[in-house]
């Protein structure tokens, strides 16, 4: 053997480190990963986080309690609602305040609205990065249609803000229940047309089947949960198991895959969307008349209207405001069921107007540590389906 | 099971001393228990068929300046199987010649890696027996410790967003 050769072989064993990210189109965000390769397959995968990072638990120790509604949205901006649902959620039931049954309804409305909202993009951009771009435009049709009634019901588009503590911030506007069923008549049908485009699609079928597997015992160990855990066969919905908002009153059911790889999470995302929808329907057909904030003096706003008219609800009004309200001394951690998984917000009080600690459980932050593990083996170009299919927001990750 | 009777089996395995303190509050126990137990404490919870805690949702950390000992370390724990949740938590304090210290859990639970580097980052907690003990959203070059409760929000002069240049 001569030396030239020799030297090939040894350039050839080397594993070679390639970066990706921050800015890369497959990220989603700014996220950094080396990549370690042999030829062109992953040895391992290496995330660097923190290019997103803002603070937020820092900040939310020195801010009123209701003043950290529209920052736990802007944790997760594709799914809003959902996350000002957590805190609310939370702060309620350190206060103990009763929720009214209509503002409950509305809650769940926009909780399944955000989630239908976080699939439909993570549907797009996912179909969009295993090269089939199609769908998106589809996807961003109906994603329109959510973001109009978020507009109509509260004005932001993406974070309509519209959760208080003890309810929400004002009724639901004219018109919203008609657009709201008229949009729940046809989506399924336009899921039908995503699934026509992906389902049976034989490239979509060979770059997902069997590529990324996270067996059950890792997802478990790795703290995977949402359409992750779900997508490696186990039936665990935290809307099932221990219900918030008045869950167990609705019919719908958990969608489960046993494929375990990036295609089960596919199927469980759009069944998802589909059982999102029939909870949609039932939240129409019970919606009750009624308060939409619970009334409690120096926890919860007064009636809006009240505070023009009423001599003591402006002094609640603006006692809240100034000096915010006092929460027990306590802690409580509180789990719902996000569009990305178990999403928990653990509130530590010591009795002031501010959280002494929050901890934010940011379910795309923990089903991100099982990148690697899904990611060895397998090709560079699968390792963006993988990374995909976890549908992480790089905000929450980092926040 | 209830979280009483958790609490009675970690008593009954690791004796009344291992539980510092019980505090219940809004229907949730939080149970402290000893630092230097914890990683059994952790393996005994995760282990025994009728307690079975597979899933931890977060390990967390708390300052409670100035109160000493200063850091309480949590850790919330979730069963896939009996779909059980139960807190147990643990206080650490910082020596006189370095950071406070305490057994790392990624043994027991794989997911607890970032979330212990976060906490180790956050309050300058060393997690003893850490596979990977680097930051994870803090830059490297930064020697604070932001989510202490004597940190400044507005930040510090040691908080530079590039580090400081070598001539």
């Amino acid at each position: 053997m001569n030396e030239q050769v020799r030297r090939m072989e040894d350039f050839q064993s080397e594993l070679m480190e390639l970066n990706l990210g921050p800015h890369h189109p497959s990220t989603h965000g700014v996220f950094r990963a080396v990549v370690e390769l042999d030829g062109e397959t992953v040895v391992n995968v290496t995330p660097h986080l923190g290019y997103l990072h803002r603070g937020y638990e820092k900040t939310c120790e020195n801010k009123h309690y209701h003043q950290v509604i529209p920052l736990a949205e802007r944790c997760d901006y594709m799914g809003a609602s959902s996350n000002s649902l957590a805190f609310c959620l939370t702060v309620e039931k350190m206060l103990g305040v009763d929720v009214p049954e209509r503002a409950q309804v509305i809650r769940v409305m926009f909780a399944e609205l955000s989630r239908i909202f976080s699939h439909l993009f993570w549907l797009g951009t996912h179909a969009h990065d295993v090269g089939a771009m199609t769908p998106l435009f589809y996807n961003l049709r109906e994603r329109e249609e959510i973001m109009n009634l978020f507009e109509l019901s509260a004005g932001g588009r993406l974070m309509p803000n519209y959760l208080r503590i003890g309810g929400v911030i004002q009724d639901l506007p004219e018109g919203f229940v008609e657009r709201l069923r008229a949009f729940t008549e046809h989506f399924d049908r336009r899921v039908d047309e995503y699934e026509t485009l992906l389902t049976k699609n034989v490239i979509y079928m060979d770059r997902t089947q069997g590529i990324g597997v996270l067996s059950l015992k890792d997802a478990i160990g790795l703290g995977a949960s949402g359409p992750m855990i779900r997508g490696s066969g186990l039936a665990w919905d935290i809307r099932k198991t221990e219900p918030y908002c008045g869950y167990e009153t609705y019919d719908f059911s958990v969608a489960v895959e046993k494929g375990c790889d990036a295609y089960s999470r596919y199927l469980v995302r759009i069944r998802e969307m589909r059982e999102s929808n029939r909870i949609l329907k039932q939240t129409l057909e019970k919606l009750p008349g009624g308060p939409i904030r619970a009334r409690q003096p120096g926890v919860v706003f007064p009636p809006q209207e009240e505070i023009y008219t009423k001599m003591e609800s402006l002094i609640h009004h603006f006692m809240l405001v100034v000096e915010g309200l006092k929460a027990p001394v306590g802690e409580y951690y509180q789990c719902i069921e996000s569009p990305r998984g178990e999403l928990g917000c653990y509130l530590v009080s010591d009795g002031g107007p501010r959280p002494y600690r929050l901890k934010w459980r940011a379910p795309a932050f923990v089903n991100l540590e099982s990148l690697a593990i899904m990611a060895r083996g397998h090709l560079f170009a699968d390792l963006i389906a993988i990374l995909s299919s976890v549908d992480i927001v790089l905000a929450e990750v980092d926040r | 099971m209830n979280q009483e009777a958790i609490k009675d089996r970690l008593t009954a395995k690791f004796g009344q001393d291992a539980v510092l303190d019980t505090t219940v509050f809004r229907d949730q126990l939080s149970v402290t228990v000893i630092k230097d137990k914890i990683r059994e404490i952790c393996r005994f919870l995760r282990d025994e068929p009728d307690l079975f805690f597979d899933f931890l949702s977060f390990v967390g950390g708390v300052d409670k300046h100035p109160q000493t000992p200063r850091f309480e370390i949590v850790y919330q724990l979730n069963s896939s199987r009996h779909k059980h949740r139960f807190r147990i938590k643990t206080r650490v304090e910082e020596t006189a010649d370095g950071l406070a210290s305490i057994d790392s859990v990624v043994g027991v639970w794989a997911t607890a890696d970032w979330h212990e580097r976060e906490t180790a980052e956050m309050y300058g907690i060393t997690f003893k027996d850490h596979p990977d003990p680097r930051k994870l959203l803090l830059p490297e070059h930064w020697t604070v410790f932001p989510l202490r409760k004597d940190f400044p929000l507005e930040g510090t002069d040691d908080t530079p967003d590039l580090p400081p240049q070598k001539i």
